[in-house]
């Protein structure tokens, strides 16, 4: 472990955790151009933080220890997940202790706690969410499993640094199997990150809400950690896009230097992810819950297409 | 005369221990109805000989095969016994899985209906002592003695309760499956002594059978562990014997028993046959991965805990089944490195597998004694009655729906990396189906976990579905102890996987001749079980992550901002006639998966028309295979043993010229 290995690793937490929720405001900015509303400030998510960590914590009568740690375990392993994607450098200390299946992993893991919190108080709306966060969860795991099987299978290796150093030096190769990936990709992203064709952030309509149903019973600093984490869940993913589909710009062991260029790039490609993203949510309607299931069933075949196209071209 | 204690082998101190169960059987025996004597010193004793096995085979992994011979059973007949890192590696999880079992149902058992407790005493000792006794023998012979004694045992521990009807028909539709599986294996033996007439493993070992005849025996071993094993389509008793029998024996039935079947088959597959072919992990492959899918969604819609916990043990032997297919696919084209692999992850995950559905069985069990109900509809809430057993049982959730740090995930992991890395099959349709097959493992462990959501949720989470849940009582101090012990085997197989692969490596060793010991010690703490670019996982370091991030922010909140707390009613919308009865029921929240898998039921619904003035909802959820298999084939049973039994006619003339027929028969073919 190399001393600018362990500084850029601290350096990408910290901007994971610091730059988090600017993105989120980014893409509700643009959310607001595009729909012809005047944008709340980019800042707004840190104001909102500070608001609620300020406020103090209603919590149900009967809930349990689990309700109280299940924020914490959210936001520890979405930062863990932002630690060991690489966003500025693939020299990463931690990448080591958790490869692609592990990433999806902790992401599962996160999801099972949050949805266990929800049941706990036992209220309709919180069974309703755990139900419906567990019914996008099997179906958009797998398919983000096999979105990073296919970058694997490429660079014969899970290990997400290699991925990306395998995949960022062939900037001339064309890959088939990474175009179907990057649709599903997109698809489960859009699901996971409780975006508009499956579930709307910004929705308080008891009956089509999911992630909301979920922290229904949270407030104050427990509603703030599970937004906060929220937002590094949505970094998180932006990153995993870049690393897989445009892993360019993005210093190696060998360049600690190179980490001065990799921030400003890192910042423009999460600027247009962003702005993307909320263009893909403004043009598309929220969809009926039953109809999630074949959007998410259609982004596991597109990945696993995916992948067979890759093992077909290869031979 | 027997040796010096020092000069025991390890194979003499195991007999020693099936001795010792045995004598505890029998102890129990002679004091029937003596619960305190039974429960207090019997079945902690079974325990500790548990222990004691769980420490033998332990240094027998390490050691050079053992064998033995034990003169009893027919003149001319001994029983050999060998001793191997196979063996060594199941019996390891025998004892291991049984020390906490039997430390669990020295609480569990009570005065009751049913079988007298030092009876039961007795059957659960026989039944560990003949699962011991399987997996040590080494000739055919003993080998069906001990699977029959251990059906046996079996059979009689799931008819505990007796007196219920639906207990007696798990236990006749359990025997009859058993029955037919012994068949197999019976046949499959026949088939690998290859007319020799000499029934030992050695010698099957040295014949060299034709492909036909060699798929032959796989067939039949196929069928044969397939059926205890509960694959598709012989998993019929399983979902019914399980839930019937008392907690700890369902928990050694599911945990272990099982555990058998995968120890014959790699027996037969890996080592008595000597050369497998590519297309039997092609069948094992198959067959797995429609039993794990099977039983993972069937999982989703149960109602009643046990029977859920019973479905996700065939989807675990589903996913056994696959670990072995693909390890006979590599060992069929001598990719020693790549059959090692996916061994080691088959092998790992039948002692995960072991540790955490032992350890979920013995929840549902305190669960039924605190609450009398297996119906995950009457439940809810029991975190706050019952916190030790909750929390026990969350780690055991978490293990089994294959998350991180757990043991779960890391056979988990390792089957996925040898699905990804099987570098080009001569067979272009194989290289082509892996993805495929490996996106369905993926589906399934992820529907596992929305299995083991609805489970705890349902049973531990919410409020009580029923006033008397608000006094049930957390578990004794024994029930405690044997769920704490499997817990610390799941945490030990979750943190510590390169120090366990390293035991599994001579197991790798005998039977595809590679292992990934030496790489995996080469890398210490982090998990690489090829190469640290190619893949790595560190559980410690990733679980000291999540730690370090909960703790820091935990500090960070409260010294930046405040602490303060207030308890109030719950929101919940601000709707404040909420009750109980609005939670998801179990049946609710399986409702997605019966509505997306639906072809996979056979569903009745009864629903209510908008003029009922006494509504009532209905829905029945079946097995295809029931209806479409099973009846029909009663139906032909039946049948048969009608037309048969014509020739039964009570007259005696009839029968002097049934004897007359056959001895003229005899004599044509005689003198011939």
């Amino acid at each position: 472990m190399s001393f600018s290995g362990l500084l850029s690793q601290l350096l990408e937490i910290l901007l994971a955790v610091a730059l988090a929720p600017l993105l989120s405001g980014w893409v509700s900015q643009c959310r607001a151009w595009l729909q012809g509303r005047r944008a709340p400030s980019l800042l707004q998510p840190y104001y909102l933080l500070h608001k609620l960590f300020n406020k103090e914590s209603v919590l149900a009568e009967h809930a349990s220890p689990l309700f109280r740690s299940a924020p914490y375990i959210k936001f520890g392993c979405m930062t863990l997940a932002c630690a060991i994607i690489p966003t500025l450098s693939t020299d990463l200390p931690l990448a080591p202790a958790a490869d692609a299946i592990a990433l999806v992993g902790l992401f599962a893991l996160a999801r099972v706690f949050i949805s266990l919190a929800a049941m706990d108080v036992g209220t309709a709306f919180g069974s309703m969410g755990a139900r419906r966060e567990m019914l996008i969860g099997f179906l958009a795991e797998p398919a983000l499993l096999m979105v990073l099987f296919s970058a694997s299978l490429i660079s014969k290796s899970t290990s997400l640094t290699t991925i990306v150093e395998t995949l960022g030096h062939r900037e001339l190769a064309i890959y088939p199997g990474l175009a179907f990936a990057g649709v599903a990709f997109t698809m489960v992203s859009l699901a996971e990150n409780a975006r508009v064709p499956v579930d709307n952030p910004a929705t308080h309509l008891e009956l089509t809400m999911i992630h909301e149903a979920l922290i229904l019973e949270y407030s104050g600093r427990h509603l703030a950690l599970l937004e906060w984490a929220a937002s590094l869940k949505l970094f998180a993913y932006s990153c995993i896009g870049l690393a897989l589909f445009f892993p360019w710009g993005v210093a190696e062991a060998q360049a600690p230097l190179a980490m001065l260029l990799a921030l400003p790039v890192l910042v423009g490609k999460l600027a247009v992810g962003g702005a993307l993203m909320a263009a893909l949510e403004t043009l598309s309607a929220k969809m009926r819950i039953f109809r999630v299931p074949e959007f998410l069933a259609t982004a596991f075949l597109l990945a696993v297409i995916g992948m067979l196209v890759h093992l077909l071209l290869a031979r | 005369m027997l040796p010096a204690a020092a000069q025991w082998l390890h194979i003499d101190w195991m007999l020693l221990i099936a001795l010792g169960w045995l004598a505890v059987g029998i102890a129990g025996a002679l004091a029937l109805h003596r619960l305190a004597l039974v429960a207090r010193w019997l079945f902690p004793a079974g325990g500790l000989l548990g222990l004691a096995l769980f420490g033998v085979s332990l240094s027998a992994l390490l050691a050079t095969p053992e064998t033995a011979l034990l003169p009893v059973g027919l003149p001319g007949l001994p029983f050999h016994l060998r001793l191997d890192a196979l063996s060594a590696y199941f019996l390891m999880v025998l004892g291991g899985a049984s020390a906490g079992i039997s430390a669990f149902a020295a609480g569990y058992f009570r005065k009751g209906e049913g079988t007298p407790p030092g009876l039961l005493c007795l059957e659960y000792h026989v039944f560990l002592a003949s699962m011991l006794g399987v997996i040590l023998a080494d000739d055919a012979y003993s080998f069906m003695v001990m699977w029959e004694t251990m059906a046996l045992a079996s059979f009689f521990l799931v008819t505990a309760n007796h007196r219920i009807p639906e207990v007696r028909s798990a236990g006749y539709l359990y025997l009859t499956m058993a029955r037919i599986g012994a068949i197999a294996i019976l046949l499959c033996f026949g088939v690998l002594q290859a007319n020799t007439g000499d029934y030992s493993f050695a010698n099957m070992r040295a014949q060299a059978l034709s492909p036909f005849w060699a798929s032959a025996g796989f067939g039949l071993a196929l069928l044969g562990f397939g059926a205890k094993a509960g694959v598709l389509p012989l998993h019929v008793w399983l979902p019914e014997a399980h839930p019937a029998a008392p907690s700890p024996v369902s928990a050694l039935m599911s945990g272990v028993m099982l555990n058998t079947a995968i120890y014959g088959l790699l027996r037969v597959t890996l080592d008595l046959l000597s050369a497998p072919l590519w297309w039997w992990g092609g069948v094992l492959l198959a067959v797995g991965l429609a039993t794990a899918l099977f039983g993972v969604v069937f999982a989703a819609v149960q109602t009643d805990m046990k029977r859920l916990l019973a479905y996700s043990s065939i989807e675990n032997m589903g996913l056994l089944f696959v670990g072995m297919g693909l390890t006979l696919i590599f060992a069929a084209y001598a990719m020693k490195p790549m059959a090692a692999l996916a061994l080691t992850a088959t092998l790992y995950h039948v002692a995960s597998h072991a540790c955490f559905k032992s350890l979920l069985f013995l929840g549902t069990g305190s669960v039924l004694h605190a609450t009398g109900e297996r119906n995950l509809g009457k439940l809810g809430g029991l975190i706050r009655c019952m916190p030790w057993v909750a929390w026990l049982t969350l780690l055991g959730v978490l293990a089994s729906a294959g998350l991180p740090p757990l043991g779960g995930f890391v056979s988990e992991w390792l089957l996925l990396q040898s699905f990804l890395f099987a570098p080009g099959l001569p067979v272009p349709l194989l290289t082509m189906l892996i993805p495929v097959v490996a996106a369905l493992i993926a589906l399934v462990s992820a529907l596992a976990g929305y299995t083991m959501v609805k489970f705890f949720g349902v049973i531990f989470l919410g409020q009580p579905r029923e006033d008397k849940l608000s006094e049930a009582h957390d578990a004794g101090h024994w029930e405690r102890a044997g769920m704490l012990w499997l817990v610390l085997a799941c945490l030990a197989l979750g943190l510590l996987p390169s120090q366990f692969i390293q035991l599994i490596d001579p197991v790798t060793q005998q039977l595809v001749r590679a292992g990934l010991g030496a790489q995996v010690a080469a890398q210490g703490w982090l998990l690489a079980p090829v190469s640290l670019d190619q893949a790595s996982y560190g559980p410690i370091i990733f679980l000291l992550g999540i730690l370090a991030c909960f703790a820091l922010a935990f500090v960070l909140v409260r010294r930046l901002y405040h602490g303060r707390l207030r308890r109030a009613i719950p929101w919940a919308c601000g709707f404040p006639w909420g009750t109980a009865r609005m939670q998801d029921s179990a049946e609710g929240f399986g409702q997605p998966i019966r509505q997306i898998f639906e072809p996979f039921f056979l569903m009745r619904r009864e629903l209510p028309s908008p003029f009922d003035s006494q509504p009532h909802y209905r829905v029945q959820v079946d097995d295809h295979f029931w209806r479409w298999l099973y009846l029909p084939l009663a139906e032909l049973a039946a049948t048969l043993a009608r037309l048969i039994g014509r020739l039964q006619q009570g007259r005696i003339a009839v029968y002097l010229l049934y004897s007359f027929l056959t001895l003229i028969a005899t004599l044509v073919v005689v003198a011939r």
